[in-house]
């Protein structure tokens, strides 16, 4: 008889999957994996702690590096929740910038999810295709607002740059081509034989489980769930648009795979909108005091990044500093259901799994 | 064939000149790993997506021989590109004593530096250069993509300098 | 003592629970200037309809120096009252509000189209809030089905879309929670947001359920004390809590028993101390 042992495998905080620092312990029998224990926090920077002390303009930049792939969806859910405690007024022009950029976010944010996630499924050109097309809306972003990743672009009350010269008519040529390459995208990966051997079955999960565990974004929508922040409880301008949000039927990781592909078209279609009826003048500021103090009380809004529902909870007493300022990751919620789905998985579908629930560490430690 | 190296004609030393170098091995040595530096995959956050920009196809790294290695044991450089957390600073420090000599770290981004815009809180290591000894340091928030390169080569050049003059690559 | 009599006379027109209040800043006036204490306390009933105009219209800008601190402790009385009379206005106009509470089970947030019922006339009246109803519904739901007092406060939150927020007492919690889950009319199946909050005096767990179909989202809070804080965990009835709750004890130590595995989520294991605590003293700052 062949005696067999449980083994101990520890998926270190260092790994070549691109996700950061997270690290899984799991218990394997053979190839298959009995038990996963996720261990996190070896990002945690206690932001929260030090938002504390600081003022709501201060801790944009914060907010910036929190989910550092989608940085205009965080810097605007603060700016959005304290606006909602005062009671601000935002220039139209100011929240058509905000919108461009966080749709443009979310192609980006997407971009980097195809890339990194095929990468650790095995191909390396999409990693090369992802990125090149990132570095052009990263390049429009250097344009606007002077930084590539951590943008600290909102403001409460507006947007800090306006748009410069010229710039709307590059977003709108990009979003052009941005059309083939997403063509171009599919007809690379999505009809590849070991690329849907590897993604359709893995990682099933019902509409059930998924609201149980209180999952956002894509993860839920692979269920059949149609929830989306922006069609369900309507933030900035996006009741003026027409998109559609795709919803998948089984649950597994190919769902999540071509709902965010289809997000990205969605995408890219509220940009034409947008950028059609863009006002060609106004403010980008609104009518803010010097010291923004928030008058006392809580408030809790939430809006849709790429990854799902992030929230803002904010206990003011009426200083310039935040009481209490509590950030609802969506990484941090999706990823409780990782333990669950990996019972009884191969080994190999293990960085499958991850890649697709799309988590960003800055995120789930915060 | 004769060999006379009394009267080598103008054309032939300048021949000789052009393709002959003298040099120590150090010399060869510092040249031959500063051209090959094969860093460890540790993106801890922000930065981590600026050096895999950096590794992409607009700012290709691989012209400078860099190729990202994920086995500490097949690597020469350590890029700390993210905030250290005191979790994650006895796991650093291992890391580091996993790859063999000889070996360099940079620290890139003001976290790693300094500890950056975390600087007073309480859970982050202020500086990697408490844990490991750093020899680049790359300011930034994150730094761009071509100032992690201009990094890399400041690197390079304090490799194939210390090589030349004669102070020891490994051992510190 | 005649000028603290004079002063109450003064008093006498405004409303009878302001005086107390306001007594405190006037004892220090005599000790200040007495000549001129008469005259702007005197304006102060006028200055009660007139706020803004009679302070500034009146002196000339040099006597306008001597005179600022009575000048502004007026002012300060006046904000006061007008303050105190608005919310007088509101705690009428809630309480008609909640007594009459005829306007269907809308949805409709922050529109502004219920009648105001307008009880105060100094103060504009203030709406009673569209969801109104809805929150006295899930109060009467919490005090017949778990217990006669396990809501100790209800209240609408207005900035935040009008939001019923709930306080409820912590012994009742986990009996609340289970009838968010359960109970036909809530069934709130989506738990949004769990944060923890330290207050100096007490720390406080917010829950924030949501009900997909009908899109009502509730706050629910639960009180606990700042030694041996302890809430019962609902990771049974959403598991979203699970994390939630691990990392509210993890940085503020707030301990939930009937949680399958509560141990530290975002600092080492061998970490000495709760973060987040606003007490907290790290044990090493300089590394």
């Amino acid at each position: 008889m062949i005696r067999t042992e449980e083994l101990l495998l520890n998926v270190g905080p260092q790994h070549p999957s691109t996700h950061g620092v997270f690290r899984i312990v799991v218990k394997l029998d053979g190839e298959v994996i009995t038990e996963a224990t996720p261990v996190m926090g070896y990002l945690h920077r206690g932001t929260e702690k030090l938002a504390e002390n600081l003022n709501f303009t201060q801790i944009i930049p914060y907010t910036d590096r929190m989910d550092y792939v989608s940085a205009m969806t965080n810097n605007y859910v603060l700016c959005h929740a304290v606006e909602k405690m005062m009671g601000l007024e935002i220039p139209e022009r100011a929240e058509f910038m905000r919108l461009i950029v966080m749709e443009m976010q979310r192609v980006a944010s997407h971009l980097v999810w195809w890339g990194t996630y095929l990468l650790d499924i095995g191909a390396i050109s999409p990693f090369l295709y992802a990125f090149s097309d990132r570095e052009r809306i990263l390049g429009m972003f250097n344009e606007l607002c002077g930084a590539r990743l951590t943008y600290n672009y909102m403001r409460v009350g507006g947007v800090k740059w306006d748009a410069p010269e010229g710039w709307i008519e590059k977003v709108k040529t990009f979003v052009k081509d941005m059309h083939y390459r997403l063509d171009e995208y599919h007809n690379l990966v999505s009809g590849n034989e070991i690329f849907l051997s590897r993604i359709k079955g893995i990682g099933k999960y019902d509409a059930k489980t998924a609201i149980d565990y209180g999952l956002s974004g894509a993860n839920l929508r692979c269920t059949g769930v149609q929830w989306d922040l922006r069609k369900a409880e309507p933030y900035s301008l996006y009741d003026r648009f027409e998109f559609d949000v795709p919803v998948g039927k089984n649950g597994d990781c190919f769902d999540r795979y071509e709902l965010r592909m289809e997000e990205i078209v969605q995408s890219l279609r509220i940009l034409e909108q947008a950028l059609e009826q863009f006002p060609g003048d106004g403010e980008t500021m609104g009518k803010v005091p010097r010291v923004i103090r928030p008058p006392a009380g809580e408030i809790y809004v939430r809006i849709e990044s790429p990854r799902g529902e992030i929230g803002c909870h904010i206990v003011s007493k009426g200083k310039a500093e935040p009481y209490r300022l509590k950030f609802r990751r969506p990484s941090f919620v999706n990823l409780q259901i990782l333990p669950k789905l990996l019972v009884g998985e191969s080994m190999t579908n293990l960085v499958t799994i991850l890649g697709g629930i799309d988590i960003v560490l800055g995120e789930v430690d915060c | 064939m004769e060999l006379d190296l009394a009267n080598v004609s103008p054309e032939d030393r300048k021949e000789v000149e052009r393709n002959v170098f003298f040099g120590t091995v150090d010399q060869l040595k510092g040249w031959a790993r500063s051209n090959s530096l094969w860093p460890l995959t540790f993106g801890l956050a922000c930065c981590a997506i600026e050096m895999m920009a950096a590794g992409g196809a607009h700012y290709d790294l691989d012209r400078f021989g860099v190729i990202f290695r994920t086995s500490p044991r097949q690597a020469d450089v350590m890029i700390v590109s993210g905030t250290v957390t005191k979790k994650m600073g006895p796991l650093l420090k291992r890391l580091y004593d996993q790859m063999p000599e000889p070996k360099w770290v940079i620290a890139m981004g003001s976290c790693a530096t300094a500890g950056g815009p975390y600087v007073k809180s309480y859970s982050v290591i202020k500086g990697v250069d408490q844990i490991v000894p750093v020899d680049v340091y790359i300011p930034g928030c994150p730094p761009n993509p071509a100032a992690l390169i201009y990094g890399i080569n400041k690197l390079q050049e304090k490799i194939r300098y210390e090589a030349k003059t004669g102070k020891q690559v490994t051992g510190r | 003592m005649s000028e603290e009599n004079n002063r109450e006379q003064g008093d006498a027109p405004v409303p009878d629970p302001k005086s107390e209040p306001v007594a405190e800043p006037q004892a220090e006036l005599p000790a200040v200037e007495q000549p001129q204490a008469e005259t702007p306390i005197a304006n102060i009933p006028a200055a009660e309809q007139q706020q803004a105009e009679q302070p500034v219209a009146e002196t000339p800008p040099p006597a306008r120096r001597v005179e600022t601190d009575e000048e502004k402790a007026a002012r300060r009385k006046a904000s006061l009252e007008a303050r105190e009379a608005a919310k007088a206005a509101a705690a009428q106009a809630a309480g008609l509000a909640a007594q009459a509470g005829t306007e269907g089970r809308a949805v409709a947030k922050a529109s502004g189209d219920s009648d105001g019922e307008g009880g105060g006339e100094e103060a504009p009246p203030r709406e009673p809030s569209p969801n109104q109803p809805r929150l006295d519904r899930v109060a009467a739901i919490l005090r017949e089905l778990v217990s006669e007092d396990a809501v100790e406060e209800a209240y609408i939150n207005e900035p935040n879309d009008h939001l019923p927020t709930l306080v409820v007492k912590n012994e009742f919690w986990l009996k609340s929670a289970e009838l968010f889950r359960n109970h036909e009319e809530l069934s709130c199946s989506y738990l949004r947001n769990v944060s923890g909050v330290d207050y100096e005096t007490h720390m406080e767990v917010v829950y924030y359920p949501l009900n997909m179909d009908t899109r009502h989202c509730y706050c629910l809070k639960v009180r606990t004390s700042r030694d041996q804080p302890t809430v019962s965990s609902v990771t049974p009835i959403w598991e979203t809590a699970n994390w939630n709750e691990r990392e509210i004890y993890d940085l503020l130590g707030i301990d939930f028993p009937g949680h399958p595995d509560l141990r530290r989520i975002m600092m080492p294991d061998d970490w000495v101390g709760h973060p987040l605590r606003k007490d907290y003293v790290p044990l090493d700052p300089e590394v």
